[in-house]
């Protein structure tokens, strides 16, 4: 590769007269946002798009919780109910937590990072964008039109023959949404192989980029799976097909089975780029060189593709052959092996380092905690008896909560404000900041820890009345949700303060290392450098802190 | 440019030999010769998808990367075939109770 | 670089970047496709070892004519795409229109083929739902057969005919002479699509038409 020179097409070049110019104020008008192809400016209607669904969706979580205050069914009936948690889920996992960190902070940092001038198709990107806002629209409409009862899972016979509700609209909207999925983790892997700047080698990448290629390869292998399975709920509710109707000799498993290839990787879709976050996070506040480098994004590529081979702990309890169990059972202890090593490095790279508590480090910490738990009780799931026991109680809650809103949502979090200043120019107001990083560690355990306990004890999830002696561990965990709800309300507001009244940010706030933060402005320009970067040195060079010279 | 331009008889050789094993394995299915029925069908049809990925896709010709690429998706419809057959041939063989309203009454 | 192409989009540095970067993407896709597919083998696969008798007697019902010349023809148009890539990398202009033409001509005679074929079973009543009639003690499971059957061969079908529409919009293209020997890869992209599709057809005859026919 060459450092070639910079050829802007002509539309292009109207915007460079004004030397101070940057990809916020290359273009003003709706057309100039609508129709960029700049991974920057869709990684921001991304963002936007994403809080939308976030907030939605913690609506629902909201009336989940009051509901389960009392044992009483008394705020809606168990119909009502199941649409709750079912578009509760359905909202934060397909149209929140997969798109989250990959396609707002891996959209704008991951050309950033390698040195390029924009992903490897962004035209291909903004139709990702598109084709996610349309599927969001599908299942808008479906929630408009009375919801959906199914749980987000789908599970056949239920969704195929039996549910009243609006499911081919759902199944439609998730349908399409996976398209963008796909579209965006093949854009990255392309990117990652073809755009790297000269002398980014792979083993000089920042670990965030290493996260988001393996993710990237589980979008890519896993969406079309789960596409065709919704496409034959579709085929069995609109034809009357068979395929998953005991009736007609189907067999509903076989959904599950589809269903789960997908679905069990989808979960390191979500925690994968967190752990990429993490990475980058941890190694700027302990101003050290990350730990075991080449350990940490080899395991991030043994997650994605081990990830692949235990989707039957889902299906322990569903009739499922024993031997293929126990054979899923087994495999599902080796994906810990990958990620205790992340957590080992993480930990080691703390060690002796120069830490600062910032923001973005606070929300790493609590991750780091509230993975590993949500990681260990993953184990005890994973073990086959033992879920026998708890399946499909609040334990299952508890855990999966752990990691996708300890884990993921914590790592969004971190990751947000760690690149605050870089994605707006401006700084937050850090004391706010760290209030609401405190907020939220207390209230997620408010939250999700009873409900370890309530599933233990034997509550099933899934169902709005519960008996009596389960309800002053109810009442905990909506209290919990309560302070949650305020702790994610606080850095909206301040981040909204922050676009026009924060202080202006320099290139580097931090002192971190990467090209984004040491070659790029802040925010960056539109085509993110004003020559293509060499690179000389592997990533997170930092100084030997004072203990070690 | 770094294309390869393969010359144009070699597709030729690749048409016909499709065409042919077609005809061998239409041939093939009316004698009867029990399960070696599939893995002959099977065995053709690999055959000839992988002329059609080594030649008209010039995987033979490209770099390893694309075979990598070209083996992934293949690999990992291996593993979501094979997990699934699984469970269902290993599926009866504990026998289990009729559930409900069938067995034990 | 000596000069830079026409076809050369800013955020690359030079034609073979960006070549080589689109046919990974393409390939990447294709990966998608065979999981997309891979699916419904899944659901054929197992099915399949349940009800063998099932899927014997369904398989009789499809025409092996029919599905003989189908194949024959994908082969061919195969052959014809292939031949388009070939001239398009040796910049002959109306060679690439021909071969393209060809291949659409081959596509829509696959489609053509395929739609009278549809129109038999339906009118048999083999389409899966409400209307299927087969007179058999195990006609459920040779409903899913057909299940399988439809949702196969449709979304091949669907997959054609996108094809089909690519196809058409290269022909414009090359008619206008927007490639040669320097810039081709929307011909040669097009053509991987299209043998993935010939490829997914090569399975699915013998698996839907040549079972249970000794």
């Amino acid at each position: 590769m060459s450092t070639a020179v910079f050829k802007p097409s002509k539309s292009q070049l109207a915007d460079q007269s004004d030397g101070a110019s940057n990809y916020l104020n290359a273009g003003f008008s709706a057309k100039s946002w609508l129709l960029t192809v700049d991974h920057k400016r869709i990684a921001i209607l991304y963002l936007i798009s994403i809080t939308l669904f976030f907030f939605l969706g913690g609506l629902f979580a909201v009336l989940i919780r009051l509901e389960l205050l009392t044992p009483q069914g008394d705020l809606m009936q168990a119909e009502t109910y199941n649409k709750m948690f079912t578009m509760h889920g359905i909202v934060m996992i397909f149209f929140f937590l997969i798109p989250s960190i990959p396609a707002v902070l891996g959209n704008f940092l991951i050309p950033l990072m390698i040195g390029a001038k924009d992903l490897a198709f962004p035209r291909i990107n903004l139709l990702s964008w598109y084709i996610y806002s349309v599927g969001g629209l599908f299942t808008f409409a479906a929630i408009v039109f009375g919801g959906v009862d199914t749980g987000w899972t789908f599970y056949t016979p239920y969704s195929s023959t039996y549910s009243n509700s609006n499911v081919i609209l759902v199944a439609v909207g998730v349908f399409i949404t996976g398209f963008s999925s796909i579209l965006t983790g093949l854009n990255f892997i392309v990117t990652i192989h073809k755009m790297r700047a000269p002398g980014m080698t792979w083993f000089r990448l920042p670990l965030f980029v290493w996260a988001h290629y393996a993710t990237s390869i589980i979008q890519v292998l896993g969406t079309p799976v789960v596409t065709a399975a919704i496409m034959l709920i579709g085929l069995e509710r609109l034809f009357g097909f068979g395929i998953f109707d005991p009736k007609l000799g189907g067999d509903p498993l076989l959904f599950q089975h589809l269903f789960w290839f997908y679905s069990h990787p989808a979960v390191y879709i979500m925690i994968l780029p967190g752990m990429g976050v993490i990475s980058e996070v941890i190694t700027c506040f302990a101003k050290k060189k990350v730990f075991g480098y080449s350990f940490i994004a080899f395991s991030s590529i043994a997650i994605a593709v081990l990830g692949f081979l235990v989707w039957g702990h889902h299906m322990f309890t569903s009739g499922q052959s024993v031997y293929t169990s126990l054979v899923f059972s087994i495999l599902t202890f080796l994906v810990a092996v990958p990620s205790a090593i992340k957590v080992f490095n993480w930990t080691a790279t703390l060690y002796k380092g120069a830490v600062s508590y910032d923001a973005p480090m606070l929300y790493a910490l609590g991750f780091i905690g509230l993975f590993t738990i949500g990681g260990l009780t993953g184990i005890f799931l994973g073990t086959l008896a033992v879920d026998v026991h708890v399946h499909d109680t609040y334990f299952v809650v508890a855990h999966f909560h752990y990691i996708m809103v300890g884990g993921a949502i914590m790592a969004y979090m971190a990751g947000l404000h760690f690149w605050w200043p870089k994605i707006t120019g401006r700084l937050y107001p850090e004391g706010w900041a760290r209030f609401s990083a405190l907020v939220i560690f207390i209230g997620f355990h408010l939250t999700f820890f009873p409900q370890f306990i309530v599933g233990y004890l034997g509550m099933p999830r899934r169902y709005h009345v519960y008996p009596e002696e389960f309800q002053i561990l109810n009442v905990l965990s909506t209290a919990g949700a309560t302070i949650l709800g305020v702790g994610y309300l606080i850095p909206l507001i301040y981040f909204t303060w922050s676009l026009k009244s924060g202080p202006k940010a320099s290139a580097n706030p931090w002192g971190a290392k990467g090209l984004e933060w040491e070659k790029a402005s802040s925010p960056p320009s539109q085509y993110n450098f004003e020559k293509t970067p060499v690179v000389t040195e592997e990533a997170y060079d930092y100084e030997p802190t004072i203990w070690l010279k | 440019m770094s294309q390869h331009i393969v010359p144009m008889r070699v597709y030729f050789v690749i048409f016909f030999s499709l065409l042919i094993l077609t005809a061998v394995t239409v041939w093939v299915a009316f004698f009867d010769l029990g399960a070696v029925n599939d893995a002959v069908a099977l065995g053709i049809a690999t055959t000839k998808a992988m002329l059609v990925i080594l030649y008209f896709m010039h995987v033979r010709y490209s770099s390893k990367l694309t075979w990598i690429f070209a083996a992934t998706g293949f690999l990992f419809l291996i593993i979501l075939l094979a997990f699934t057959l699984s469970d269902v041939l290993t599926r009866d063989w504990i026998p289990v109770s009729a559930g409900w309203g069938g067995g034990a009454q | 670089m000596a000069h830079e192409h026409a076809a050369l989009q800013h955020h690359f540095d030079d034609m073979d970047q960006q070549l080589e970067a689109s046919t990974l993407g393409m390939w990447a896709f294709l990966i998608t496709e065979v999981l997309f597919f891979g699916g419904l083998f899944a659901g054929y696969l197992i099915y399949r070892t349940k009800f063998p008798e099932a899927f014997d007697l369904g398989s009789h019902e499809l025409d092996i004519k029919f599905g003989a010349i189908n194949t024959a023809v994908l082969i061919g148009s195969s052959l014809t795409m292939v031949l388009a890539v070939y001239f398009a990398q040796l910049g002959q202009r109306m060679k690439i229109v021909f071969f393209l033409f060809a291949t659409l001509v081959l596509g829509g005679t696959f489609l053509g083929i395929k739609a009278v074929e549809y129109s038999h079973k339906i009118h048999d009543g083999l389409l899966p739902g409400p209307g299927f009639t087969f007179d058999s003690p195990i006609a459920d499971q040779v409903r899913i057969f057909f299940s399988f059957y439809f949702a196969m061969t449709g979304l091949h079908a669907f997959h054609m005919i996108i094809g089909a529409g690519l196809l058409s919009w290269l022909m414009y293209n090359a008619w206008q002479g927007k490639y040669d020997s320097s810039y081709n890869t929307p011909v040669e992209l097009v053509g991987l699509y299209w043998h993935f599709v010939d490829i997914v057809w090569i399975f699915l005859f013998p698996l839907l038409y040549l079972i249970g026919r000794n």
